[in-house]
Parts: C-alpha cells; sequence; structure tokens
C-alpha cells in the first residue's frame, strides 16, 4: 500500500540559483495512511514550507512529492485531494458559516439542498450546529477555527494538512482542541499533517513526527524515540530542552566520549551523585521547581517534582540520575 | 515636607483638563469642521432643495417663492428627460467602462507590486489628476479630432476601416471621434478612472492571501475564486469608486462642452438654466436628480450585499 504522502529528496528552494536560499533541502520523507504526523521545528525550519509542498502552494524546486503513490509534483492546488486548516483561518467573511464549510462542494457544482445537509453534518462534527448563519466574524477564535477544520473536512480529503492551528488558542482551549482534533483523527482515519513549533503539542498529539532544523529533518520517530533518544544536540535542545552535555562531561560521568543528553527530571537530589555544582537559579514550574547548576563550566537544568527539598541559591548541591537516563548521540 | 508633584503651569492646568475630560477636546476639536460641514455643505444642500421646490412665473421670469411640485414635473418633458436619460447612460457606461480597466491595474498592484514599483503605481495614477483638468480635456479633443493623431495612427497602420466602423455605429458614432459618444466616453473614462482604481487597490490590498489560497484549497478554479471570493471582497472598494465616477461623471458640464456632438447634459443643463435662462428652480431639480439616483444605487448595493465584507 502506498504511503499518504512521500517526498523523494525534495528541496525547495528560494532567490537566485547562485546564492539560493534553502527552505527545503533535499528532504526525504514517508507519513503512513492514517497517521496523525507532527512537523516540529522553529521558525524557518522549513516545515511550513513542507506543508505548502504538499498542499501544491509551493512547487519543488527538485525532488518528486507523492500523493498516495502519485506524483503530483506538478497538480495545481484544486487538482489535489487534500486540505488544509490555515493559520489564520481564512475563512471567507463576506459568507455565512454554513456556506463557508459547504465552500468546497459549492465549487464542484453539488446542489445547494446536497451541500448545506453535508456541511450541517461536518458543523454537527466540530460541535457547531447552530451556528450555520453566523458570519464569521460573530464567532470566537476557538469557534473559527472549528469551521476551519469543518470546512477543510467537507471535501473528505484523503490528507488533512493543519498549518500551526491552534497557534492563536489560549492555553486552555488549546488543550481542549488537541483532545478533540485527536479524537476526530482517530474516528475519520484520515491522515493529518500538523505543523507546529510547540514541543508538547507535537509530542502529546502526534503518532510520529519529523524534527525539522535549517530546511532538513534532523530526526523522524514517534515521540517517545525523539523525546529519549534524541538524534543529535538539536532535537535534544528543541524538543523538551534537555541538557546537552559535552563529550568530556559524558566520558566522566563514565560514558564514551560522545556528545550525550540528560533529560532535565531524568535528575534527582543525590548526596553521592556524580553532578556536583553551585544553584545559580531556581524557578517555580507548578508542577514542580526548576533548578539549574553549573558544573565543570556547564550549565546543568533538573526539574524536581514538588514536595522534594529544595536547595537555596547559591549552596553546593550534587545531582544523580540512573544509568539509563544518560543518552549517547551518535551524531553531532 | 515638600511636595511630590511639581507646581503646575497654565499649559499642565489644561493638559490636565484634557486629560480628565477627554471629550471636551473632541467636542473642540471637531466643532469648527462640523459646523462647516452643517452650515456651509448641508445647508446650501438644503437651500438648493428648497429652491427646486418653488416655480418660476413664465411672464415675468421671476422666481415664485411658493412650495410646488411644477418644477419637478417638467422634468419630465421630453427633451428635459431625453437629458436624464443621456446621462444617465453615459454615466453607466464610464463607470463600467472604469470598473473593467480598472480592476487589472488595481489588482496588479495590491497583490504583486512591491517597494519602489508601487511607489511608480501610485505616481502613474497620481500624476494626470495633478495636471489642469482642462488641459486634459483639450489634449483628448486634439487627439480624437479628425485630423488628430488617432485618425493619422490608423491611417498610418491601415486601420482605418475599424475607426470608420466605430464612427458608423448609430447613435453613439458621429463624423469623428471627438463629435461622438465614443469620444466622450473616452475622456470621461479617461479623466475619472484614478478613482476607481484607488479605491479598488486598497480594498483588494485587504484581502489576504490565505483566502485564495483557501479557496483554491477547496479545489475552485481562478476563475471560481474571482467570482466568488475575490469580487465580493472587492465590491466595497468597486462601490466606492463607482460612487466617484457616476456622480462625477452625472455632475460634469464640461466635457459634454468640449467632446461630444453638444448634445445636453444635466450638469450643462443646470450651468444654463441657472445662467442665461434664470431658472433656478429648474436647474435645482435638476441637480436633485444625482442625488437620488445616488442615493437609490447604494441602498441597492446595500441591499445586494455589497458592504457585508466591510
Amino acid at each position: 500500500m502506498p504511503a499518504a504522502v512521500e517526498f523523494r529528496s525534495v528541496s525547495r528552494h528560494f532567490g537566485p540559483s547562485s546564492a539560493p536560499v534553502k527552505a527545503v533541502d533535499s528532504v526525504d520523507l514517508t507519513i503512513a495512511e492514517g497517521a496523525f504526523f507532527a512537523m516540529l521545528g522553529p521558525s524557518g525550519s522549513g516545515k511550513t514550507t513542507c506543508l505548502r509542498l504538499i498542499s501544491g502552494f509551493e512547487s519543488p524546486t527538485a525532488g518528486e512529492i507523492c500523493i498516495f503513490g502519485e506524483n503530483v509534483s506538478n497538480t495545481p492546488p484544486h487538482l489535489r485531494n487534500v486540505n488544509t486548516v490555515f493559520q489564520d483561518y481564512a475563512l471567507f467573511p463576506h459568507m455565512n458559516v454554513r456556506d463557508n464549510v459547504a465552500y468546497g462542494l459549492m465549487v464542484k457544482g453539488m446542489a445547494k439542498a446536497q451541500r448545506y445537509a453535508k456541511a450541517e453534518e461536518m458543523l454537527a462534527l466540530v460541535h457547531l450546529d447552530a451556528y450555520g448563519s453566523r458570519k464569521p466574524g460573530q464567532l470566537s477564535g476557538g469557534q473559527r477555527q472549528r469551521v476551519a477544520l469543518a470546512r477543510a473536512l467537507v471535501n473528505e480529503p484523503k490528507v488533512l494538512l493543519l498549518d500551526e492551528p491552534l497557534g492563536a488558542l489560549d492555553l486552555k482551549l488549546r488543550e481542549a482542541m488537541q483532545d478533540e482534533l485527536k479524537s476526530l483523527q482517530q474516528r475519520l482515519g484520515i491522515t493529518f499533517v500538523f505543523v507546529t513549533h510547540d514541543q508538547h503539542e507535537a509530542l502529546s498529539m502526534a503518532d510520529s513526527l519529523a524534527v525539522f532544523n535549517d530546511g532538513k529533518i534532523a530526526q523522524i520517530g514517534t515521540p517517545a524515540q525523539i523525546y529519549a533518544q534524541p538524534k543529535t544536540r538539536f532535537v535534544a535542545d528543541f524538543v523538551g530542552s534537555s541538557n546537552v552535555l559535552p563529550p568530556a562531561l559524558t566520558q566522566n560521568l563514565g560514558g564514551p566520549a560522545k556528545w550525550s543528553s540528560l533529560r532535565p527530571e531524568s535528575l534527582h537530589l543525590d548526596p553521592s551523585g556524580p553532578l556536583q555544582g553551585t544553584v545559580t537559579s531556581l524557578r517555580y514550574l507548578g508542577s514542580g521547581h526548576r533548578v539549574a547548576i553549573t558544573t565543570q563550566g556547564q550549565d546543568i537544568a533538573a526539574i524536581l517534582p514538588a514536595g522534594s527539598p529544595l536547595p537555596e541559591p547559591g549552596a553546593q548541591i550534587q545531582l544523580g540520575f540512573a544509568p539509563a537516563a544518560l543518552h549517547i548521540m551518535d551524531e553531532v | 515636607m515638600s511636595a511630590v508633584l511639581p507646581a503646575k503651569s497654565l499649559a499642565d492646568r489644561l493638559t490636565t483638563l484634557f486629560w480628565r475630560k477627554p471629550k471636551l477636546l473632541l467636542a473642540l476639536l471637531i466643532t469648527p469642521p462640523l459646523l462647516w460641514l452643517g452650515v456651509i455643505y448641508l445647508g446650501s444642500l438644503a437651500a438648493l432643495l428648497l429652491q427646486s421646490f418653488y416655480s418660476i412665473d413664465e411672464f415675468s421670469g421671476m422666481v415664485v417663492p411658493e412650495f410646488t411640485l411644477k418644477t419637478y414635473a417638467e422634468l419630465l418633458r421630453p427633451q428635459n428627460y431625453d437629458i436624464i436619460l443621456r446621462t444617465l447612460i453615459m454615466s453607466a457606461t464610464v463607470t463600467l467602462g472604469s470598473v473593467i480597466l480598472a480592476f487589472p491595474i488595481a489588482y496588479y498592484a495590491a497583490r504583486y507590486a512591491k517597494g519602489r514599483w508601487k511607489a511608480v503605481f501610485y505616481l502613474g495614477i497620481m500624476l494626470p489628476l495633478w495636471s489642469s483638468y482642462l488641459v486634459k480635456v483639450y489634449a483628448w479633443k486634439l487627439i480624437l479630432a479628425k485630423e488628430g493623431i488617432l485618425t493619422w495612427a490608423a491611417t498610418q497602420t491601415h486601420t482605418n476601416f475599424l475607426l470608420d466602423a466605430a464612427l458608423a455605429l448609430p447613435g453613439i458614432g458621429g463624423n469623428s471621434l471627438s463629435t461622438s459618444y465614443i469620444g466622450m466616453f473616452l475622456v470621461f473614462t479617461y479623466v475619472w478612472l484614478p478613482f476607481m482604481i484607488l479605491p479598488m487597490q486598497a480594498s483588494l490590498e485587504r484581502v489576504p492571501t490565505s483566502m485564495l489560497e483557501a479557496s483554491q484549497d477547496l479545489g475552485a478554479t481562478r476563475a471560481q475564486t474571482f467570482r466568488t471570493v475575490i469580487i465580493p471582497l472587492a465590491l466595497p472598494g468597486i462601490i466606492a469608486g463607482s460612487i466617484f465616477t457616476f456622480s462625477l461623471t452625472m455632475g460634469d458640464y464640461i466635457i459634454p462642452q468640449i467632446v461630444g456632438n453638444s448634445a445636453n447634459f444635466i450638469g450643462m443643463a443646470v450651468y444654463q438654466l441657472q445662467g442665461t435662462a434664470g431658472n433656478t428652480p429648474l436647474a435645482a431639480a435638476f441637480a436633485v436628480i444625482p442625488i437620488v439616483i445616488m442615493l437609490i444605487y447604494l441602498s441597492l448595493a446595500k441591499r445586494a450585499g455589497a458592504f457585508d465584507a466591510l
């Protein structure tokens, strides 16, 4: 069975060919059918360009893009069976919610009664049954987001693309929408491709994710793999702000002379622990405290659960960890 | 004990007063222009309206200051009615022509022109407005004249037959372009085009690219996107521009005098009636027509949902 989306050494360069800006640089990527796939990375890392390559708003400078085995590199957006939830939702302000949702069916020439019935069905799916006659301007941010979702789903796309769809929502709403998106995806069985710069969102929602850096994919894997076994320093630092230790320090801690990562929450206060240093800062996180120490010129952060005894800033403390927590990175 | 606050000067007292009572400042700022608008602008309009309900004594030629609808009834006389119809058709045609000509220019400027090209665009649109209206109209008369550059160019390129065919059209043709309705249409469209381009461009610029992408993403072709998204969103700008082109054409009295077959237009009628003829009531009644037409036009546009995207 062909993959839902496949990138074969796809590049997208901007600007003059003599000094191109490599937004996407020979990326290979396979997204399985029915997956909830996240593209994670800082801004400018190429994740949004990748999404636009799938939707067709960008064309690859080199390489091939296949959707369900079909090469779509030369297919315009309106002929691709993928739909997008835009970051700014891009709802049509002159149409009411029902017409917005039915738009994809309207341009296909479906009769009014039929497309309105389908639109109402989609609105029910996102719990907005009663809002069909409102204008987008009369809705809250969260409601607009749902309309955008319903509008993108009405064409029954094989792949749904979501461009930072939760970015504009407040924390509580964002968490509710995360759950809802996840269950919607499981119910519909559509492949979701989700772009975000929020690692919590990516880790908690995706089945698998790609971490982007500088137009390239730094690592692809399941959230657990990415979190526990980062392949590069960038991934270790970007996902979960891990402590990245240089080879010398890794060696001191009993590892090989390679870069390694150590998760802050795997560290605990231990009078006989191998990491000794001065407390430089102490921050309250709600669920615990983040303690930073300096040891051998290296800053190390530890997250201490609520209720554990706290050191004073400036105090000398020792931190320990389970040997398995030290993750050796083969790549730099 | 030393004072916490420094001593206040008169200016400090004033700024404090305005800070505490912001509406006072607003009232002070807005009263003079409001007076201007109310008295000089709307007041004179009311006086005009009042005049149109007076009539003229046919023997003495004196204005009779008594309320009557007689003057309005006169508008329905065939020769007056023709003037109204002619002006209306010309205004509508000029507006339509302006919309068609202005749209690609405005669209390019809003979507594609960046930096220096945007400056070139604004300069190109505004530059013709800086030169005298009369100079431009007379220049056009020369361009369109029988001995003018257009005829010459047609002769040189052996396309006379096209020009002759246009001039042979019944009703709108004529002896030469400068004495035909076609010529008048060209001059009107040229003179008022910037007033269509600018509001159109402003409204197109407010349409985010993502909205066009969303339309495409949902399966719309370019033509469908144009019809169902771009046009409705640009409509407030088109309406704003058409208010300019329509009302400016309706009220103009110079272009129909210089270009065309000297058929009468509303503006010319007003000019002649209140001047040489001394029939101020009928002139006023004529002047009310464009106002009424614009009001009808706007209410129709509103009912059609032209301002829904605002």
